[in-house]
């Protein structure tokens, strides 16, 4: 009982560490290499846990996250719901790939993702953004593994005196 | 058991995920965008939920306000009396200016005095301290850790030593968010300080450039000429350093040239800056004298005034 407890609190710490990571300064010329945190972690709670998060639950995180950046209301929710129902759609072969092509998916994930964006803030009335807003989704893909096994690790650990 | 659980939820993965779901979440989704963008209803739920966002920016913020306290706290001794001595010199250099700017501003008063002008530069101004978030990397926005409760109104420019910084766009309880002159939506007025050429500076996204699109081919603008506010458009006041141009060259129809500039104010360093508090004086003929005649203390009850036109003529 005990055991679920914490592994709920994992879940929401994780993601509330999410957001802070999103919101914390970084040097200048480090700025456009700012992964989506948010979008990582909810990724692999996806994959690991998918009772957990629903499109549902995206949507509320997304709205979240919206209201913390103060930008467009609904922007990060539609962005994540996106992200997370191809997750979900995916799921069954997502678990089983090797690091690397589960980073390779991720990739691909953000890819989309920025393009999701783009579309968004082109609708909006933004002007194209420049060639550096291209890089987040590298960046996104080389840590991702780390997220995974960090995520996965401290799982693990809290499982171990519940069987 | 945990595997048990996750094998049946790959087997109904299908449901949890169901295109029909998506559709209905993308369409809630977009409503909200185009409700926001269009009219601004939710500028009342951001006002809320401010007191739950503020404290998130505090606690984000504070990794880097220890690095810079460490920092502080190790940097040796000789950056230190470098650091001391660079200053002194600046502040020398202010002095002297300053001094001279006295003498300036006591004849101003007085040519004021002879043209029975009655406003004044004096400016009201509030010192703020940028809160260390980063909100997103392609849209060049600061927080302040001030906000309605200490005054601030949406539309206030916002200066440091050098320059113009941007304007307050999103005024919450305690803190407020500023959109950069660098954002590529923000354009500012400007004038060329040298020629007097009127035009408008409009950001391009990067934090150290400004970019001046539509100069008439035959104007009077030089690298290294130095833009100032022109005070068009009632928002900024006039008189402020916003740049200095970098380079020129012509647009693709050759029937105007466009100019780089580089921002006059430290975008990217934070610290404090100033919000201005006066807002500056609208453009136009002044406002027509209300009253004329005595004053309404003496002229009586106010019944009087309410006496229609038609028996005021009797």
């Amino acid at each position: 009982m005990n055991r679920s407890r914490a592994r709920t609190w994992l879940f929401i710490g994780s993601i509330a560490f999410a957001f802070l990571l999103q919101l914390m300064p970084l040097p200048q010329p480090l700025l456009p290499l700012k992964p989506y945190w948010v979008g990582l972690v909810l990724v692999f709670w996806a994959i690991e846990t998918p009772e957990r998060v629903g499109l549902g639950f995206a949507f509320v995180v997304g709205l979240a996250g919206d209201l913390l950046s103060g930008q467009l209301l609904g922007e990060q929710a539609l962005r994540l719901v996106v992200m997370i129902f191809i997750v979900l759609r995916f799921r069954a072969r997502l678990r089983f790939f090797p690091m690397w092509q589960q980073a390779l998916a991720v990739l691909a994930l953000l890819l989309n993702d920025r393009i999701v964006v783009m579309m968004i803030r082109g609708f909006a009335g933004d002007p194209m953004p420049a060639p550096v807003y291209w890089l987040s989704p590298l960046a996104g893909m080389i840590l991702w593994p780390f997220v995974f096994l960090v995520l996965d690790d401290l799982r693990g650990r809290l499982r171990v005196g519940d069987s | 058991m945990a595997i048990a659980r996750n094998d049946t939820a790959t087997l109904f993965a299908e449901g949890t995920a169901s295109t029909l779901r998506l559709i209905a979440y993308l369409g809630l989704a977009a409503t909200l965008m185009i409700v926001d963008h269009r009219a601004g209803y939710l500028e009342d739920l951001r006002r809320l939920t401010g007191v739950l966002v503020e404290p998130v920016y505090r606690i984000a913020a504070l990794p880097a306000d220890v690095a810079r306290a460490t920092r502080t706290a190790v940097v040796s001794q000789d950056t230190l009396a470098k650091e001391n001595r660079e200053l002194r010199d600046a502040l020398l250099l202010a002095q002297a200016r300053l001094n001279r700017l006295d003498a300036l501003v006591a004849q101003n008063a007085r040519l004021k005095d002879l043209l029975d002008a009655q406003t004044s530069l004096g400016l009201s101004v509030q010192l703020a301290r940028l809160i260390d978030v980063d909100l997103d990397p392609f849209r060049p926005r600061v927080v302040l850790n001030v906000g309605a409760s200490q005054g601030v109104t949406v539309g206030q420019p916002v200066i440091d030593a050098h320059g113009i910084m941007g304007q307050v766009i999103e005024v919450l309880g305690n803190t407020s968010i500023v959109m950069l002159i660098t954002d590529p939506t923000h354009a500012i007025p400007v004038m060329v300080e040298r020629s007097g050429l009127r035009t408008i500076a409009y950001g391009t996204g990067a934090i150290d450039r400004l970019e001046l699109p539509n100069i008439p081919i035959s104007a009077d603008v030089q690298v290294g000429d130095r833009l100032v506010t022109s005070g068009l458009g009632g928002r900024f006041p006039a008189g402020f350093p916003v740049g200095e141009i970098l380079s020129i060259s012509t647009d693709s129809s050759s029937l105007f040239a466009a100019a780089q500039a580089r921002p006059a104010a430290a975008l990217d360093r934070s610290g404090d800056v100033l919000l201005l508090r006066d807002q500056p004086q609208p453009f136009g003929a002044p406002a027509p004298i209300e009253e004329i005649g005595p004053p309404r203390e003496l002229a009586g009850p106010g019944p009087q005034v309410k006496v229609p036109p038609n028996e005021e003529r009797q």
